[in-house]
């Protein structure tokens, strides 16, 4: 996987040298430009533009944290921290309903655990608790990162999030969406969203990971 | 425009009141990202204006009636702090206010992919806390850096340049007294890539050659700029590898 540093901004020329168009990537009258001010980095065939800020947009298949901030009915109304708000219908949860008030199951306020089930073609987002893992969150802490920062958290094959949960034995479940849910005792919890912090200002930078074992190895 | 009077703009060497030639700028310093709630911001300084500039977005709009079900809708707000001229400004949006939110409004929303959000708001607060001539156009090259802060999918960054008449002559970039006893004033905004015209007005009389004279100057000061706009967002991201540096010393 080759990756050129260089940051681009939106309108900047792209000479994508064989590669397919990707995301972040619109083109014109034969040309390529970036439409966002971020990274170029090419995967499978493709040049794709990592985005170096900017709201959650939900994907398929995405695991991600809501807030219930309304009920209805049938379904709840998340709150996952992109332009529109989840919907979460009764028969995508595991629990069955038999007339009673869904407050009962799911309160507002309640954390949740979801994936997102299908986005329609009017950007309606659909999410699912029916898959392995996902669930209430009872407890523990909440601390927010950039959503496009996320991938730098989880790190190559989870390295970097793995690390920390091993060196601090903090539980840590990560939303795509920006989102972390952590428990453990205060003080590590405080390392963590430190640590946290330190990797969403530093995400654009290589060599990450060493940086952080440092950090993680000084504060223990 | 307006008040005629006996003031001379430019002395016999050519130089304006502030020193400038005629087609210098003022002083530009931009800085982006100086806001940790909003989702992406700008500062701006452009010689004697101040400018502070916040997008949130995009967000599902409200109220719901406002929302347009094929794309996004741009919410410029343009507000002049009432400290930021002379003569204490009665605050609130006035009708000059209402009408510069609305054609810088109309001007990003040509460079922004609106129609990747239906439903939604995009919110553009440009508030002016020092005014000196030609805000209009410092709101809007600053709003653009800010909408690149937020992450917003853009066909580029819209970038102006005001130009106008003084004593009879087309200079680029009028400050407050050029702005009060000169003949004319144009602020234009341009899509860098390819030179369009987003917004353009006239306060004054040109005949059509001094139009077009000015026309071309303040796009060519726009390009110039735009290279401004681009430095402040790369910096931001620059400044923190500094930083870093720094931290490891101690």
């Amino acid at each position: 996987m080759d990756i050129q540093k260089k940051i681009v901004l939106p309108g900047e020329e792209i000479n994508l040298e064989g590669m397919k168009q990707g995301n972040g990537i619109y083109h014109e009258n034969g040309k390529y430009y970036a439409y966002q001010m971020g990274i170029i980095q090419t995967y499978n065939g493709y040049a794709n533009l990592i985005p170096l800020s900017g709201k959650y947009y939900p994907v398929k298949n995405d695991r991600v944290i809501g807030k219930v901030i309304d009920i209805a009915p049938s379904f709840w109304i998340m709150d996952i921290r992109g332009p529109y708000p989840g919907f979460l219908h009764i028969n995508d949860t595991p629990w069955k309903s038999y007339g009673e008030d869904l407050n009962k199951i799911l309160n507002m306020g309640d954390t949740v655990f979801l994936k997102v089930n299908e986005i329609t073609e009017s950007r309606q987002t659909w999410l699912s608790l029916k898959d392995a893992g996902l669930r209430k969150l009872e407890g523990g802490h909440i601390v927010t990162v950039q959503p496009t920062k996320v991938s730098r958290i989880i790190g190559k094959g989870g390295s970097m999030v793995n690390m920390i949960k091993e060196s601090t034995g903090v539980k840590i479940q990560l939303g795509q969406n920006g989102v972390v849910w952590l428990d453990g005792p205060v003080d590590k919890i405080l390392i963590v969203r430190k640590v946290l912090r330190y990797i969403e200002d530093e995400a654009h930078t290589s060599g990450l990971t060493d940086k952080v074992k440092k950090i993680l190895e000084e504060t223990r | 425009m307006g008040t005629s009077s006996d003031i001379k703009l430019i002395n016999e060497e050519g130089l304006r009141i502030d020193g400038r030639k005629s087609n210098e700028l003022r002083p530009i310093k931009i800085e982006a990202g100086v806001l940790n709630r909003a989702d992406g911001s700008a500062y701006i300084e452009w010689g004697g204006n101040k400018v502070l500039v916040a997008v949130y977005g995009p967000r599902e709009a409200f109220p719901k009636h406002t929302q347009n079900p094929s794309r996004a809708v741009i919410n410029a707000r343009y507000n002049m702090a009432a400290f930021s001229v002379d003569e204490r400004k009665r605050p609130g949006p006035d009708r000059r206010a209402v009408e510069i939110s609305k054609v810088i409004g109309e001007a990003l929303e040509c460079a922004i992919f609106t129609e990747q959000f239906p439903r939604t708001s995009i919110d553009i607060y440009i508030e002016v806390l020092q005014a000196d001539a030609g805000t209009r156009i410092a709101g809007l090259t600053a709003a653009s850096v800010a909408l690149a802060d937020a992450g917003i999918p853009m066909r580029d960054m819209v970038v102006g340049c005001a130009s106008g008449k003084i004593d009879g002559k087309v200079v680029l970039d009028l400050n407050k007294e050029e702005d009060n006893f000169g003949q004319a004033d144009l602020p234009i905004a341009i899509i860098p890539r390819t030179q369009e015209i987003v917004l353009l007005q006239m306060d004054g009389n040109m005949s059509r050659d001094e139009i077009q004279e000015a026309v071309a100057m303040s796009k060519k000061a726009a390009l110039f700029i735009s290279n401004i706009q681009r430095e402040a967002l790369l910096e931001r991201y620059k400044e923190k590898e500094v930083n870093e540096e720094g931290e490891r010393n101690e």
